[in-house]
């Protein structure tokens, strides 16, 4: 029943890349040719190229040296640095990049998309960096000076090594982001696989064109998953750490201590400062004229259930998964665990674009209904639920449920007493990560919601698109405002950070 | 309280078997060690036993009542009336002290604080740990809690599964013997899993030595040391000095000279068995017929000893002292035997899989 369930969940997760993997198989090689081959797509693949590399070299470099500077050296305020370096989170990377196209229009370059997607996405590799940081051994390192290595070289010979998975893993999500990202570069007008899907789309409707950018985007995803397993070998997850067992004494800035704090502080003014700023200062230009509060509250509530609706689906669906992933260990387990992840690492507008074409030809009385929008979340956002699910499903083994019969407790007696209050939190946390995914998702949401159904992130979107700054404003805020507590949650556990 | 019979009880796990018909009495009232190396299948007799699983074949009865039998679905667990306490006590995280021990009790009594109050007392923890979280306890403390919850809803029988293992060693003598008095208090009959021999000697009425699923011997403490069902069984349940013999007339020629045999044995060769405590050991030369050895080293332990020995022929043994005057390496040193040894015949001097005595 579990199983047959778990495996319903990850054919559905399995969707999108089945469909586009039928559909070139279908096109045939001429066909397949005809449409990959072509300038355009050599112009798309290097421009998603050399922003993935510069964009990841960009946010390991920063993502490094703040979570060295906030874990190991004596840098004063180091909690409040941490929030301040995880809270550019809340704000969505297509909302960033409005605050910055909307007080500089000439940011429609490389440089610029560059700058934007940087500032956006570098907590994705400073958080499990920091993690890892803080799981290193600080025995290591005084072994390593009482050999006689300089700081840098405990740093290079030392630390480096072990931060290796997390610095991927970080790496990893960055691309991964990137690749999916639709909002933010298409607002600079910066062409990628996905803003050219996305146009592709609009434009011809044209199925086949489409469908076959997405394929090259999903053999990117794959490519980079692929690297990253060869990457990191066989070495074990060193972020699992229990945390250091003596504290740590901090490297001294002495006087570097003043143009460290200067440059922390222009990259949070930078990543936190120029977004909030921008969008207060179109919120006073734009409210004045025609905030209409009544499309703002209807938005907001149309936003908050689907939210809700998708977060409660979600975590439903990733119940046997996670379940099976514990209790039935084994091939089958671990096989449909990583499909659903597969499945889920293709971006929303390739699980988008796969659901709208399907449900035309197999099930048209289902396009351009809610069910298929809750289904596209569901695909997209399974992993963060999953793993929340199962390590809610590893602090209750059996054990539990055996001595709970042993004392006189039935089956539905057990669930109610001694299950469900166990996994409760992790399920709660898997929805509330789930909710918060959905509150800020565009792309999917722009292709697959029916007509008239507007959320946060399309009112807004129509808004900045017809350059109306001022009326997109209040979206984007209420937009960070609902992010916020999931910046909270990430900045306390840093593990759930690098699972999407 | 009441009796626990096991019949014929076999099981297996796909084609490996792990118990192959055991046979086993618990007396009502009374606590019965499961002693065995790791992977004699105690751990999954007691799991039949509480009915987390279900036996091939074979019937487990609990006082007159039959809870399993042969292959069908037995009792279930939560209707047996056997408390469980298992290896890492597993004290359910999201409840209280108080509402672990009470979780067993129907609704209306689980409100009772005095019930919970009578239950650590009987296992000996301070009523103030009742609103505790099971992560606020020392290992030994939530092993009480543990035993607590199992006896609350005052069970015909108790169930232990390696609950000390996991404590150090300072905690688990205070634990059981708290244990040992909360089982007496209640009255309870008790079966403990263990591979410690040390704890199955000292806290049970009587011990079943268990060898890849079989029963070899079940019998009390004393009777199992000293007159052991072969080998093996002796050199699991604890030190030994194991010699080849010559046996005639009740006495054996041995590397340790002439020492009389216990029990009716026939003449010819067998192998001897003495504990390390039974060889007393003198100044060489001061005492005639001993068998003088060489020192080859001193394990000194505080409250006693124990000399490693080289005897006449090669042979090594150790002989346990009282601390006081240990004799130096490499010293020579008079060897005599105290009491009667036991003897072995010589074919079946070990068991195709042997025991594996624990440290």
């Amino acid at each position: 029943m579990t199983l047959a369930l778990a495996v319903a969940v990850a054919a559905l997760a399995l969707l999108p890349l089945g469909h586009i993997a039928w559909y070139t198989v279908d096109l045939g090689w001429d066909g397949v040719r005809e449409l990959v081959l072509r300038p355009r797509v050599g112009e798309l693949l290097w421009n998603t190229t050399r922003l993935v590399v510069g964009t990841v070299v960009c946010c390991a470099v920063l993502g490094l040296g703040a979570a060295w500077l906030v874990e190991r050296s004596s840098l004063p305020g180091r909690r409040i640095w941490h929030v301040l370096l995880v809270a550019p989170l809340a704000v969505p990377a297509f909302v960033n990049s409005y605050a910055w196209i909307s007080l500089l229009p000439g940011l429609d370059t490389y440089a610029g998309a560059l700058l934007v997607v940087t500032l956006s996405y570098f907590p994705f590799v400073y958080l499990p960096l920091a993690a890892a940081f803080r799981g290193l051994d600080p025995a290591l390192e005084d072994t390593a000076r009482g050999l006689g290595l300089s700081t840098w070289a405990v740093f290079l010979r030392v630390q480096l090594p072990q931060l290796r998975v997390a610095l991927l893993g970080g790496s990893l999500l960055v691309s991964l982001h990137l690749l999916a990202e639709f909002g933010a570069l298409q607002m600079l007008r910066y062409p990628t696989f996905t803003t050219a899907i996305y146009d592709q789309y609009r434009a011809t409707f044209n199925g086949p064109g489409a469908t076959m950018l997405a394929g090259v985007l999903v053999l990117l995803c794959l490519v980079l998953l692929l690297a990253e397993i060869r990457l990191r070998g066989r070495r074990g997850y060193a972020r699992n750490g229990r945390g250091a067992p003596r504290p740590v004494r901090p490297v001294g800035l002495r006087g570097l201590t003043a143009p460290v704090l200067l440059g922390l502080g222009v990259l949070v003014v930078l990543a936190l400062g120029v977004p909030l700023a921008s969008l207060g200062y179109w919120m006073a230009r734009g409210a004045g004229a025609d905030l209409d509060w009544h499309d703002l509250a209807a938005t907001t509530g149309t936003t908050l259930a689907l939210a809700a609706a998708a977060a409660v689906l979600t975590t439903a669906m990733a119940l046997p998964t996670g379940w099976l992933a514990v209790r039935a260990r084994g091939r089958v387990a671990t096989l449909l665990e990583r499909s659903t992840y597969l499945g889920s690492s293709v971006p929303g507008i390739v699980v988008a674009l796969a659901l709208v074409t399907l449900s035309i030809r197999v099930t048209p009385w289902l396009y351009q209904t809610v069910p298929v929008l809750l289904a596209a979340y569901a695909i997209m956002f399974l992993p963060r639920a999953i793993v929340t699910v199962r390590s809610a499903v590893e602090q209750a083994p059996p054990l539990y449920d055996d001595v709970a019969a042993s004392l006189g407790s039935s089956a539905p007696d057990r669930l109610r007493r001694v299950t469900l209050p166990l996994l409760a939190p992790g399920i709660g946390a898997g929805a509330a990560l789930v909710f918060l995914a959905v509150v800020t998702e565009l792309t999917a949401t722009l292709l697959l919601a029916p007509t008239g159904t507007t959320t946060l992130a399309t009112a807004f979107w129509s808004a900045s698109s017809s350059l109306e700054y001022g009326a997109a404003a209040p979206y984007a805020l209420v937009m960070v405002l609902l992010s916020a507590p999931a910046t909270v949650l990430l900045s306390r556990d840093v593990h759930r950070g690098v699972t999407t | 309280m009441s009796s626990l019979t096991v019949t014929a009880l076999t099981k297996a796990f796909g084609v490996t078997p792990v118990l192959g018909g055991v046979d086993l009495h618990v007396p009502a009232g009374s606590f019965t060690a499961l002693l065995g190396p790791s992977g004699c299948g105690k751990t999954t007799l007691l799991r039949i036993i509480a009915g987390f699983d279900d036996p091939d074949s074979g019937t487990v009865t609990i006082g007159d009542r039959v809870v399993a039998e042969g292959t069908g679905r037995g009792v279930p667990a939560r209707r047996r009336g056997v408390g469980f306490v298992p290896q890492e006590a597993g004290l359910f995280p999201h409840l209280s002290v108080a509402g672990n021990i009470s979780f067993g009790l129907p609704r209306r009594q689980r409100r009772d604080g005095g019930r919970v109050r009578g239950l650590l007392e009987l296992v000996g923890l301070d009523v103030a740990l009742a609103e505790r979280s099971p992560h606020q306890l020392s290992g030994g403390q939530q092993q009480r809690v543990a035993l607590a919850r199992a006896l609350a809803p005052a069970p015909s029988l108790v169930l232990l599964d390696e609950p000390f293992s996991s404590l150090d060693a300072a905690l688990r003598e205070e634990t059981r013997a708290a244990v040992s008095a909360a089982l007496d208090a209640a009255g309870a009959t008790a079966v403990l899993v263990t591979h410690d021999q040390a704890e199955a000697l000292s806290m049970a009425d009587q011990v079943a030595v268990l060898r890849s699923g079989r029963l070899v011997q079940l019998t009390d403490p004393q009777t199992l040391y000293r007159n052991p069902q072969d080998l093996d069984v002796a050199m699991f349940v604890g030190e030994a000095v194991v010699l080849d013999a010559d046996l005639r007339d009740g006495t054996a020629q041995c590397a340790l000279g002439a020492v009389p045999v216990d029990g009716a044995h026939p003449d010819g060769p067998a192998r001897l068995l003495l504990r390390p405590e039974q060889l007393r050991l003198s100044p060489a030369g001061s005492v005639r017929d001993a068998v003088v050895a060489a020192v080859d080293g001193v394990d000194f332990f505080g409250h006693d000893a124990r000399a490693r020995l080289t005897l006449p022929g090669g042979v090594t043994v150790s002989a346990r002292l009282d601390g006081n005057e240990l004799p130096s390496a490499g010293a020579y040193v008079g060897v005599t035997v105290r009491g009667a040894a036991r003897a072995f015949p010589v074919g079946a001097a070990h068991a195709p899989v042997p025991l594996q005595p624990s440290a």
